[in-house]
């Protein structure tokens, strides 16, 4: 659709810069949670750090009806396939969040069941760092995918 | 109407679920609603902790335990630092014992209030998840102020803890604990006598005393069953045989009766934390001289003025925290091959450098004489062992972790047979599942 | 502990035709029992002696032991793998335990002993484990299957002569992180002639 337009004018910009606003603030979150970034998934989530605040409040538990994959915890090699299949099944737009160094690099598992950051399988577009991120690096990050998302950037 | 045949079904919940927990898959075989057999698939989140445990040195495996029961992680620090002791032959110090015990029961209050929370959102109570997760925020930011982190402690050392509690947190625990008694005491009323709650959970999820110990079930669910097993009364270890506490059991080991013996529990550690404030061994003794920064000890120390350094008192970086000798004589043990020496000795003098060396490089550090240990402690979920096998290097040969989830969830096909569909979610949630204890 | 253990040895020897080498004490009490008659010493014990739970059964690799340290191995000549039975008699009234016992068996090869999935029914995921991590097989059970590890997985871990590195992905690169990252190789100055 994007492409359709020939010159970027101020309506089709004025118009992107709507979508994102509405995207942004309102982010239907897939929480794939494995391990221990879930203990603090959990917090944010809930009242204290309240990611509500932020539009991103509801979970969405089937990929058909959520837009950005949080990837929560370390991935195996065993569970891999499995959510490579999840972030087929998501339509576009769509962005992946790799919430804990596990899932950025593998963390410290440096071993032979740990998949050594999910960008080996999945086009990542935010990384939050941390062995679990403090409730306030998860905001930022939050924060920063949706200067993202107003931006229109994504992938795939 | 002419007669229907009836089929089983295979239905697959898993491994991505959001009532799982975590990453555990169940194959479930239905007819109707009803569960003929279940299968649970398990390792989808197996990090190789064992593995681990054999290519680092002794204390460097502490962080691994961290992300075993990721809910209750002081627990498996104390457990894993308490088994190497045991094969070393090292006694920590009476006020690390008392801080381990407390450090321990809180890090179970908040397994409880995560369970127990996480439980009832997948049974439609919201409120009460999120008002159990706010007393748990309190006991985190209790912790943190304690360890240095909320979720990852690595709060013990082989030899005793860390560093001292700070002398503001016990005040700053018993304020949590008001938080904590009041949320409890929310939660049971929006919970305990709620029509849907006790229709989802009474006689659902029942586990009969034989087939908790065919199945080597220990910990909240053998307690609800009837069964009194608490390692801490069996096998006492560190100093619980000094406290009094009781030991809740429910009748019929259902998902009511573990709800209740959890949220008993969650009070009864909270009385085991209120005695060990009033019975733990005084604390360092605040020397009046005043703190020299470590900057200024090295300036000293390579001017040569060292005579005064040992006698200083350090003023260590709050990462450091736990590293001076006001706040490590009193937790950790003097054993000279296994525990760091205070910062005033490893600043000051040259044989408190080459400890400090001699402990922290591979290929030197704690050498345990080669053997095997096996130490069980109470952990959230029931008896979590340690075995520890030692050949006397600085890392260990084998260490074993006895996960109580394992069982659990061996012995959860038992409990969905005959079940309706609905029931699967209630008795799941009250298992507690964590999946970086049962796949490590 | 109210269980004494000297009576429930002195059957076991006599079970077992040999005397049991015994190390530790109470609590910890350790008692080598031959792997051929591994089941059967369990089953007495569960019968006979009221052991009534399997708290773990695990295994040990000792191939290398002491190698570094010049530390003694345990191991008989030849054998690699060590079971570990660890069992509790717990009375389930009070909820104390009465004994609590260990039982090393060295394996021959790596063919375990007879399953103990018919007295313990946990000891079916147990033994998956073993057989998962260190390739200990098991009779007289259904098929054995892997339970941490998929399917598809090649080799068994927890051996010590599987480099804990050895990566075996399903799908994503074949193994390690993607080229483009920067290794140590990458950031060591290059001294060119």
């Amino acid at each position: 659709m994007e492409q359709d337009l020939s010159a970027p004018g101020i309506m089709t910009s004025q118009l992107d810069a709507a979508i994102g606003w509405a995207r942004k603030y309102s982010i239907f979150q897939y929480p794939f949670v494995t391990a221990c970034c879930g203990m603090e998934f959990m917090s944010v989530a809930c009242s204290h750090y309240d990611i509500d605040r932020f539009g991103a409040g509801f979970p969405r538990f089937s990929p058909r009806q959520a837009d950005v994959l949080m990837v929560v915890g370390t991935i195996s090699h065993k569970i891999a396939p499995v959510l490579r299949r999840i972030y087929d099944q998501m339509a576009a737009p769509k962005w992946v969040v790799a919430f804990g160094v596990c899932t950025c690099t593998g963390g410290f598992y440096d071993n032979y069941s740990t998949v050594q950051g999910i960008d080996t399988i999945l086009p990542v577009d935010l990384y939050i760092p941390g062995c679990p991120p403090r409730p306030e690096t998860v905001l930022e990050g939050l924060m920063l995918l949706q200067k993202k998302i107003q931006a229109q950037g994504r992938r795939a | 109407m002419k007669a229907h045949e009836s089929r089983s079904y295979m239905l697959n919940m898993g491994p991505a679920h959001p009532a799982m927990h975590g990453v555990i898959r169940l194959l479930l075989m239905l007819e109707g609603e009803h569960v003929l057999d279940a299968e649970a698939e398990i390792g989808y989140l197996h990090r190789a902790f064992e593995k681990h445990a054999e290519n680092d040195p002794w204390n460097n495996v502490v962080p691994w335990t961290d992300r075993l029961n990721y809910v209750s992680p002081l627990i498996n620090n104390s457990g894993y630092c308490m088994a190497v002791e045991k094969l070393a032959g090292i006694a920590i110090p009476e006020r690390a014992q008392y801080l381990r015990v407390i450090s321990s029961e809180v890090s179970r209050i908040t397994d409880h209030l995560t369970c127990v929370g996480a439980n009832a959102m997948e049974l439609g109570s919201f409120t009460a998840f999120l008002y159990l997760l706010q007393a748990r925020e309190e006991l985190y930011r209790c912790v943190d102020r304690l360890t240095g982190a909320r979720v990852t402690t690595s709060y013990t050392r082989v030899g005793g803890v860390k560093g001292d509690m700070p002398a503001d947190w016990p005040d700053m625990v018993r304020k949590a604990f008001e938080k904590v008694r009041s949320t409890v005491k929310d939660a049971d009323g929006l919970l305990t006598k709620n029509r849907i709650f006790v229709d989802r959970t009474r006689g659902t999820g029942v586990l009969s005393k034989e087939k908790a110990l065919a199945y080597g079930i220990t910990g909240p669910m053998l307690r609800s069953a009837g069964v009194p097993y608490d390692v801490r009364r069996a096998q006492p270890y560190l100093v619980y045989d000094r406290l009094d506490f009781e030991v809740p059991v429910g009748e019929t080991g259902d998902n009511y009766d573990r709800y209740l013996v959890r949220l008993a529990e969650i009070d009864q550690s909270m009385r085991i934390v209120e005695q060990c404030f009033a019975q733990i061994p005084a604390g360092p003794i605040q020397s009046p001289d005043q703190a020299l920064p470590g900057s200024k000890m090295s300036d000293l120390g390579k001017r040569g003025m060292t005579a005064d350094l040992l006698k200083a008192k350090a003023d260590v970086d709050p990462t450091l925290e736990g590293g001076a000798r006001c706040g490590r004589d009193s937790v950790m043990a003097p054993v000279p091959d296994a525990t760091l020496p205070p910062k005033e000795e490893t600043y000051g003098s040259i044989e408190g450098l080459m400890r400090h060396f001699e402990i922290i490089m591979w290929g030197r550090g704690i050498t345990p004489p080669a053997g095997e240990a096996y130490q069980a402690v109470e952990g959230g979920n029931g008896e979590l062992g340690f075995h520890v096998v030692s050949d006397g290097r600085d890392r260990a040969w084998r260490v074993r972790v006895r996960p109580p989830c394992f069982f659990n969830m061996a012995g959860l096909h038992e409990l969905l047979k005959g079940a309706l569909v609905a029931d699967i979610i209630a008795t799941f949630g009250s298992i507690n599942m964590i999946a970086g204890e049962l796949d490590r | 502990m109210s269980l004494e253990l000297s009576s429930v040895k002195a059957d076991l020897d006599a079970f077992c035709g040999a005397p049991l080498a015994a190390r530790g004490t109470g609590f910890d009490t350790v008692w080598t029992v031959p792997a051929a008659q591994a089941h059967g010493a369990l089953e007495r014990l569960k019968s006979r002696h009221g052991f009534n739970m399997l708290a773990d059964l695990t295994c040990v690799d000792l191939q290398g032991f002491g190698k570094e340290t010049g530390a003694p191995s345990p191991a008989p000549a030849g054998a690699r793998f060590k079971l570990v039975y660890r069992l509790s008699a717990l009375d389930p009234a009070t909820g104390l335990l009465n004994a609590r016992l260990a039982l090393d068996a060295w394996v021959d090869g790596d063919a375990g002993p007879v399953s103990a999935g018919d007295l313990f029914p946990c000891a079916d995921w147990l033994e998956r484990e073993v057989w998962d991590m260190f390739g200990v097989s098991f009779s007289d059970r259904p098929d054995i299957t892997r339970i941490l590890m998929y399917p598809e997985f090649v080799g068994h871990p927890l051996r010590k002569d599987y480099p804990i590195k050895k990566r075996q992905p399903l799908i994503g690169p074949p193994d390690g992180p993607p080229r483009e990252r920067l290794t140590e190789a990458d950031l060591r100055p290059r001294i060119v002639e």
